[in-house]
């Protein structure tokens, strides 16, 4: 089913989504938000995709696979957990640079954290998403 | 120090991370599976090692001060089960290497397995309530996935009531743990026990106690709430089954034992009474349910629940005797049960059916494959000088101390009911002529399998029994580990002033 309304506004929704998908990861660590209700917003926005343009247009769009995802974000939180080790410290203990990045803010272990499980959400929606918009197709 | 701890939790996790990743090279993700049970096998005899040399050792996660952060506990309980878990997660590594389908693999069976893996650890390691039931989430999940892999009709079958009943349990555990916070304001075990112990209101805590029992019994597969376990376990394959028949119930007669000798240790007239109770009868209808089944992985489904019962009745007696009985039995009933699921399946191979009416003659063209069967189920039935003797013996010893006749009567005839159940298996799959032989040749699969394929096959199946074999000969060296064991397990104190420092 195509709609003129839905894809017009879709181009226009999904990039905002992405960005403000982005505001809530960045924002999370001393503030409302963080990585799973930004992955969160973040797979709504390729779903709105998908309603709209269907889910091979979604998958062009994205070009890598969910799977790819969940196993990067996974890796990125383990990375995280580690840094404490290297330092002859306790697991998964959290380090925050001195200075502030700009845009970013304070960045630091429990942010990177934060970083994988916004990939491992969207990786696990997209994943669940894609299997039963499939499913659907055939 | 600390980085033993975590290692048997960082090692799976990074082997699926690793897995996921070759998620369409079945070749590499084997490789990785392999390697990193191998790895985890290494580390946790190495923290067993550790942990019996040096005493308790405890890390505090993120460096968050016990009691607000999560603390890692490796006391020797924990040690003992954590290479337990390492023996056999290496040994279901290789048999699942030879056993599992195409299908299977390419649907993510090996970063799954690892996953559970992962989740079984932490819930040996974890020193802190809430954390516990995260860890028992992660096992679930793995095997929520891993019983219904495959999508064959009986196994989505068992998989409804398997998830059905474990969640139920869940909800029973996170009940209980929000009670626990709402009465001591802490999730921390040690800081638990002591708070518990100053809160001076023994019927309370025995209401949370019983939720405990309730939602662990549910896992454990204790009488009453057995009755999910024999109706799911047999239908995943061979190797999905051992370890879930292996290590999945023994995590909670782990956490039964951590919680009923650190927690709810105030009102033991009562509360180890109604868990005595619960034993013989677990013990009872267990046996009583194999002899109505005539299929090999039903029948050892129903003697997991059995032998569970031996375990609780040690738990029960709470003497230092009774509480190393326990983990000699632990220790014991593992190996033999996750060898007996990996002979299952190799018979599977070659006649094609679990059925016992099906089966027949497989005794004169497969004679070490009868040995390694009967090494295994004379120990599970407790026939000297096998492991499973010296277990009971020292179960029903510690019982007879404590002059509770009634559970010494109930587990000697269990235990001759055992071997009755084994016999019967001996006689139908090993024994008696096969009725039809001409379906012989097209079903059988181990015939046409490569050697590589072979030896990953039975070479595991060798390990185990080699394990169960040494234990019965040289039960010392476990009786001893079992009662330093049992003898930290029943002064909480120790295990207190490891996680907190020398409070008060």
């Amino acid at each position: 089913m195509y709609s003129i309304i839905l894809s017009s506004t879709t181009r226009i929704v999904t990039p905002l989504l992405l960005l403000f998908s982005f505001f809530l990861l960045i924002r999370g660590h001393n503030e409302p938000g963080g990585g799973f209700v930004g992955g969160l917003v973040a797979a709504t926005a390729f779903l709105l995709y998908l309603i709209a343009f269907g889910v091979l247009r979604v998958k062009r769009l994205l070009r890598i696979e969910p799977l790819f995802l969940i196993a990067l974000g996974l890796l990125i939180t383990l990375v995280s957990s580690l840094f404490g080790l290297f330092f002859q410290e306790e697991f998964m203990k959290g380090f925050w640079l001195k200075e502030e990045i700009p845009i970013l803010g304070k960045f630091g272990t429990p942010f990177l954290f934060d970083i994988g499980v916004y990939f491992l959400v969207i990786g696990v929606i997209l994943k669940i998403i894609f299997s039963l918009a499939e499913e659907d197709k055939d | 120090m600390n980085l033993i701890l975590v290692l048997p939790i960082l090692i799976p996790f990074t082997t699926a991370i690793l897995c996921l990743f070759f998620w369409k090279n079945i070749k590499a993700q084997r490789i990785f599976h392999l390697s990193g049970a191998f790895l985890y096998l290494i580390f946790s005899f190495v923290l067993f090692s550790e942990v019996r040399t040096n005493g308790i050792l405890v890390t505090q996660v993120g460096d968050w001060v016990a009691p607000f952060g999560i603390t890692f506990v490796g006391d020797l309980f924990s040690a003992i089960m954590i290479l337990i878990n390492g023996i056999i997660g290496f040994a279901t590594a290789i048999y699942a290497v030879g056993s599992i389908d195409e299908k299977r693999a390419q649907y993510g069976f090996y970063p799954l397995l690892q996953f559970l893996i992962m989740g079984i650890s932490g819930a040996f390691l974890t020193g802190d309530i809430f954390n516990l039931y995260v860890w028992f989430e992660v096992m679930l999940m793995s095997s929520f996935v891993l019983i219904a892999l495959g999508g064959t009709k009986p196994q989505i079958e068992g998989a409804i009531k398997y998830v059905t009943l474990n969640l139920l349990s869940s909800a029973f555990f996170l009940t209980g743990c929000g009670i626990l916070y709402g009465v001591a304001g802490t999730l921390n075990l040690a800081d638990l026990s002591i708070k518990l112990a100053e809160l001076n209101n023994p019927g309370l805590v025995t209401v949370i106690g019983m939720l405990f029992l309730v939602s662990f019994g549910i896992k454990a597969g204790i009488f009453p709430l057995f009755f999910w376990l024999p109706a799911s376990y047999h239908t995943p394959p061979a190797a999905v089954s051992a370890i879930f028949g292996g290590m999945m119930t023994k995590v909670g007669v782990y956490s039964l034992i951590r919680v009923y000798t650190l927690l709810f240790n105030h009102d033991i007239g009562y509360t180890h009474t109604i868990i005595l109770v619960l034993a013989s009868f677990t013990m009872v209808t267990g046996v009583l349910g194999a002899f109505a089944q005539t299929e090999f992985r039903r029948i050892l489904s129903f003697h997991i629940v059995s032998q569970i019962g031996y375990m609780i009745l040690g738990l029960a007696i709470f003497t230092p005797l009774s509480i190393a009985g326990t983990i000699f039995y632990i220790a014991h009933n593992i190996f033999a049960k996750t060898n007996l699921f990996f002979i299952s399946g190799v018979v599977r191979s070659i006649s094609g059916s679990y059925s016992l009416k099906k089966l027949g003659g497989l005794y004169k063209p497969y004679p070490m494959l009868g040995i390694l069967f009967l090494i295994s189920a004379f120990a599970l039935a407790g026939i000297p000088p096998l492991s499973g003797f010296w277990a009971k013996f020292i179960v029903i010893k510690a019982a007879l101390e404590v002059e509770d006749l009634i559970s010494v009567a109930v587990a000697l005839f269990v235990s001759l009911l055992t071997l009755l159940s084994m016999i019967k298996i001996w006689n139908d799959a090993f024994w008696k002529d096969k009725i039809d032989s001409e379906s012989e040749e097209e079903v059988n699969q181990f015939k046409s399998m490569s050697k590589v394929k072979k030896i990953f096959f039975l070479s595991p199946i060798v390990l185990l029994a080699l394990i169960t074999i040494s234990i019965g000969f040289f039960p010392e060296f476990l009786f001893s580990l079992s009662r330093d064991a049992a003898e930290q397990l029943l002064n909480p104190q120790i295990y207190i002033e490891a996680v907190l420092g020398k409070v008060k």
